[in-house]
């Protein structure tokens, strides 16, 4: 009795994180034939790819911007990160603590108020409006919360470890390179996959520091078109599908990695 | 010796990321602070640059400028109810998937992927889903689900209406629905987790003394969660502070600002207006606000870790 309780209370809830899905779906995959107000509760009488089509022509290429901003600015974010948390975990100076502190409020900010000088820093730089210049912005404001995830998974190891490659004559570098990296891998998933996603998935810098439709990511592209009233919906459900699927595809795969980075960011490790 | 010549290479090795964050962070905050207190409310004032220092007033006049005013209540009742929301949603469904029964893991993995998803996405879907239609004879979305179940009485114009109680827009109902959709899975991992760290023996002892499940749920287990439920409110309250992607992408500002957000209007001064100065004023505003909420929690984890 109990049981029957819960699963239908945990069946009733899962509907209602799946409605948006089943939208997006049945939606997506409707000729425009189809496509009527009245009907958008219906699945499709017949499927069609040409929703799926028509999106990707208009927000294909921003798709592969988006791939050239996410992959070299988490490859990035990520070895800096490891490189920072190390430090910030076995050497110790004076006033560590709060310096580790003043970085990590930079994860915490509304980017709003560091917006204005920071475009008119990346103007000065040559910067402004391409994707290397989100690149430099996402490897930035990456660093609090990679340090930290890092930082904390380096704590877990012994000092001795560490302690027993310099007697061996190993310097700074080779300690780090021959003990800590090695052992690193676990969090170095963790990073990239959160980093891919917050980057991926990002929207204030993306449409801020892009203005040309050519070089915007695709969150930028899926808001522009979906605020255009004359693009059917079939097309707009279409468009959210495409740039919801990346992410998805790796929560499906590697999510409970993913759900670490999440537990990471409420700062104690 | 060498220990001393260790701490020199570790500095100059986190030397850039120290500096970068100096100058990103607190300096383009410096810097907005001085732009929130200029007469940059033009472009011409910008291309000039000529600097007049104007004091407080591009605040003054914010709280003087009604939108402002609506956008400050807007978002105190949005953070409000998605923080209770999300809360409680996020314990029920901890809960839930902790009784561990089978195929609970899977219903865990429904509940959290709203997070793999970006905020534009669930906007843009969301938006359809609740966009109104015409009233009362072309239904759309949910109101037209309403309609073919017969239940004509709840259709109303949801993120579209402009009716009010007191200072509450209902029109953000909506929107916290579908922020609530996206956040809340991340509540019940937090919360999973802390289930999950509370020893059996305390569960089994209790037990023993003849604790009913439901006895043992709100008198041992619901107390030992409680800094759990500190730092979610902390996390998803900064969130809900600066909401942005998911509110500009569902409905904008919304007819007479009914769900407006300080976050929308920075960016039209700011980015359509160029009213540099007064979007300053209200990042800068915004900053504080998240401020007063992060920097006690930051203080009191260091606090905490050093005691470790």
């Amino acid at each position: 009795m109990k049981k029957i309780v819960i699963y239908t209370l945990m069946v009733i809830f899962a509907l209602f994180y799946l409605l948006p899905i089943y939208v997006l779906i049945v939606t997506s995959f409707k000729p425009l034939s189809e496509v009527g107000i009245s009907t958008m509760w219906n699945p499709p009488h017949r499927w069609s790819l040409e929703g799926m089509k028509k999106a990707f022509e208009k927000i294909g290429k921003n798709m592969i911007n988006s791939f050239y901003l996410t992959i070299p600015a988490t490859i990035i974010s990520s070895f800096l990160g490891s490189i920072n948390g190390y430090i910030f975990s076995k050497v110790r100076f004076k006033g560590d603590k709060l310096i580790f502190a003043l970085i990590l409020f930079g994860m915490f900010i509304p980017y709003q108020s560091v917006l204005f000088p920071l475009i008119r820093f990346l103007q000065s730089i040559k910067l402004y409006g391409s994707i290397p210049g989100l690149i430099l912005v996402h490897v930035i404001y990456g660093i609090p919360i990679t340090t930290l995830i890092f930082r904390n998974y380096y704590m877990e190891v012994p000092d001795e470890l560490i302690e027993a490659s310099k007697i061996d004559g190993a310097g700074f570098f080779k300690s780090y390179a021959k003990v800590l990296l090695p052992l690193s891998i676990p969090a170095f998933v963790v990073v990239v996959i959160w980093q891919f996603t917050n980057i991926w998935n990002e929207f204030l810098f993306a449409v801020t520091v892009t203005s040309n439709p050519e070089k915007q990511p695709i969150t930028v592209a899926l808001v522009n078109l979906a605020g255009s009233q004359v693009i059917e919906w079939n097309i707009q459900m279409a468009g959210a599908l495409i740039t919801a699927l990346p992410t998805l595809l790796v929560y499906i795969f590697l999510g409970r990695y993913f759900i670490r980075g999440l537990l990471a960011g409420s700062v104690k490790g | 010796m060498r220990a001393k010549k260790e701490i020199i290479i570790g500095i100059l090795i986190a030397l850039p990321s120290i500096i970068a964050i100096a100058i990103f962070v607190y300096g383009f905050i410096f810097w907005t602070v001085r732009v929130s207190m200029s007469n940059w409310n033009s472009f011409s004032a910008l291309i000039r640059g000529q600097y007049h220092f104007v004091g407080l007033r591009n605040y003054i006049r914010l709280f003087q400028d009604d939108r402002f005013i609506t956008d400050l209540w807007n978002t105190l009742f949005f953070t409000l109810f998605f923080l209770l929301g999300s809360i409680a949603l996020g314990l029920i469904l901890a809960v839930l998937v902790d009784t561990g029964l089978k195929g609970s893991q899977l219903f865990q993995n429904i509940y959290l992927f709203p997070m793999a998803v970006a905020f534009v996405v669930t906007g843009t879907v969301w938006g359809w889903i609740f966009a109104p239609g015409i009233i009362p004879n072309d239904p759309q979305g949910v109101n037209l689900l309403f309609k073919q179940l017969g239940l004509e009485k709840l259709i109303w114009g949801w993120y579209t209406s402009t009716d009010h109680i007191g200072t509450f827009n209902l029109a953000l109902i909506p929107v916290i629905i579908a922020a609530v959709w996206q956040m809340s899975g991340y509540t019940m991992a937090m919360y999973l987790a802390g289930l999950r760290s509370i020893p059996q023996d305390i569960e089994e002892a209790a037990r023993v003394d003849g604790a009913s499940s439901w006895q043992v749920f709100w008198r041992i287990k619901f107390p030992l969660l409680k800094p759990i439920t500190f730092s979610a409110l902390i996390i998803l309250g900064h969130i809900s502070l600066k909401i942005f992607d998911l509110v500009f992408a569902m409905t904008g500002s919304g007819p007479n600002f009914v769900t407006d957000m300080p976050s929308i209007y920075m960016f039209e001064l700011t980015f359509r207006s160029n009213r540099y100065a007064r979007g300053s004023a209200i990042a800068i505003i915004m900053l504080l606000m998240v401020a007063v909420v992060i920097i006690p929690y930051l203080v009191s984890s260091m606090k905490e870790e050093v005691r470790r």
